[in-house]
């Protein structure tokens, strides 16, 4: 066993260009826990956050655009899921 | 506007979508490819590994010029538990005919090379613009809508990955894709100087690795580990069933960071610099889950088709990619002699896939993803083959057992019946 992976430093290696203007996803106001802890569970970039406080938190700044969250609960919790714009988004220098 | 629309706008600049172009650009047909990411292969990733043999068929000798990182030459599939892993090791020469080769690759250097390849036979090529909606006409798609611009075609070939948003808006595409037919993959690649890497695992120059590893690193859920030698990095990963995801008691990251921790993994690694980090769902539920490929006007191919194969030994979807880009422009090209670029026009796609090994492949293996679904196979089987590995070679002063009592004890904790039920229906199954 190993200690808590923090994904954060693994996406600090990546290469980004936020689209700051433009989420292309959106989670639903309120959303449903269950469906929420699915994603906490199997999102790859740990997207979504469940704080000490008991509030949710998601930030798409880091999204690998690998359909995951789109697949499990894009007809539940996801307001929006789309690509992003041309241009942003992840890319990929190896894949 | 019909006399300026393109034969075929290719939407997805991956293997499919570039492979269709090359032949397509080849016939001398004025096609055009769109992709959302700066350069082709942006947005893509692979495990790691491109049976050789659906390219080398349209380029022939292809690895000489193209970037691939290694020949795989050693083959290794492990049994893993937290603490154990049991492999078996495969290691060959190259083979006596490049159909039968395969390579490591990294799709961002990969996928540019082939674009570059159906760019110089003429096809033209736009990145970094998002297609956003299809033109429809009658009922027929008719073009593109990207960046407020419209392009039309008479085929609109969709390559745009297994999330197909625009196979969703036509419907073709299941809206939502069953969680039960998808996996999430995730790799790191890791640099490690040449030599070193060689020396770790016994290959020469050009050599390369291709490793399995079942149960542990998926946390018993279907899927699995794998491990790819590049020229000098190591592709590093593991692919987790959805269908049951809720159930895990570890999240996908942390599974990851767990394989890398595994005593197995750990000293191949050592020292190396993580260098990207990256993930992908894969179509896992085979012929099961094909959405519809052919509409007026339209044809869907690649991961947005679904072509992908998973039998545990062996996964396969870029070489499926690169045969189903290739009759998806065939089928265009044949329905240019006739002008009919309806769904009747486009039929021989179908045929194409139909003769070829893609769909009887499929086909012959549609039951593998069913029997991917047992989680003995990733929990129970594993442990079972590692616990007979330790009963084996611990000596520690207690009166020994005879090997024949040994294993059977361990089959027994499994259940005769589970063993004689799971080795018909995986005989069956692949």
């Amino acid at each position: 066993m190993s200690d808590a992976v923090n994904v954060d430093v693994k996406l600090g290696v990546n290469k980004f260009y936020v689209d700051e203007e433009q989420p292309h996803i959106v989670i639903k106001d309120h959303p449903d826990m269950q469906e929420f802890r699915k994603l906490m569970i199997a999102c790859p970039a740990g997207l979504y956050k469940l704080l000490d406080d008991g509030s949710i938190r998601f930030d798409y700044a880091g999204c690998l655009e690998c359909g995951t969250c789109k697949i499990l609960c894009g007809d539940t919790i996801l307001e929006k899921w789309e690509f992003p714009r041309g241009t942003f988004g992840i890319e990929y220098r190896y894949g | 506007m019909s006399e300026e629309a393109f034969d075929a706008i290719i939407v997805g600049a991956g293997l499919a979508g570039c492979t269709a172009a090359l032949v397509l650009a080849q016939a001398g047909a004025d096609v055009l490819v769109i992709e959302r990411g700066n350069y082709a292969g942006s947005k893509n990733m692979t495990g790691g590994r491109l049976y050789a043999h659906s390219l080398e068929k349209l380029i022939p000798g292809f690895a000489k010029n193209a970037p691939i990182e290694r020949l795989v030459t050693k083959e290794k599939i492990s049994f893993m538990t937290d603490d154990t892993g049991v492999t078996m090791d495969y290691h060959t020469v190259r083979p006596d005919a490049p159909v039968k080769e395969s390579y490591t690759v990294l799709r961002g250097k990969f996928d540019q090379w082939l674009a570059e390849q159906a760019e110089n036979a003429g096809a033209q090529f736009i990145t970094g613009i998002r297609v956003d909606n299809l033109l429809m006409r009658d009922g027929k798609v008719v073009g593109v809508e990207a960046d407020g611009d419209e392009l039309e075609a008479k085929v609109v070939i969709l390559a745009d990955g297994v999330t197909s948003i625009l196979g969703e808006k036509l419907g073709m595409v299941k809206p939502r894709v069953s969680a039960h037919a998808t996996a999430v993959c995730v790799k790191e690649l890791i640099e490690l100087p040449k030599g070193q890497l060689q020396d770790r695992f016994n290959i020469t120059d050009e050599e390369g690795v291709a490793w399995l590893f079942a149960g542990n690193p998926s946390n018993g859920l279907m899927g699995g580990g794998f491990l790819y030698t590049n020229e000098s990095s190591i592709s590093l990963g593991l692919v987790c069933g959805l269908g049951h995801i809720e159930d895990s008691d570890k999240t996908v990251p942390q599974m990851m960071e767990d394989f890398k921790n595994h005593p197995v993994i750990k000293p191949l690694i050592a020292g190396g610099k993580m260098t990207e980090y990256s993930a992908h769902v894969v179509p896992e539920a085979g012929i099961n889950m094909l959405p519809e490929l052919i509409r007026d006007g339209v044809m869907l191919t690649g991961d947005a088709a679904g072509l992908c194969m998973n039998l545990g030994f062996n996964v396969r979807g870029m070489d499926l990619a690169i045969a189903a880009g290739e009759a998806a422009a065939k089928a265009v090209l044949k329905a240019k002699e006739s002008n009919d670029f309806s769904a009747t026009g486009l039929a021989s796609y179908q045929t194409l896939l139909d003769e070829s090994f893609v769909m009887q492949d499929m086909k012959l293996y549609k039951n593998a993803p069913a029997f991917m679904e047992n989680p003995r196979i990733f929990n129970t089987y594993p442990k079972m083959v590692a616990n007979i590995m330790a009963d084996m070679f611990t000596v520690d002063g207690t009166p020994s057992e005879p090997l024949r009592k040994k294993i059977m004890k361990r089959c027994k904790e499994v259940g005769y019946m589970n063993l004689i039920k799971d080795g018909i229906k995986g005989v069956q199954a692949i």
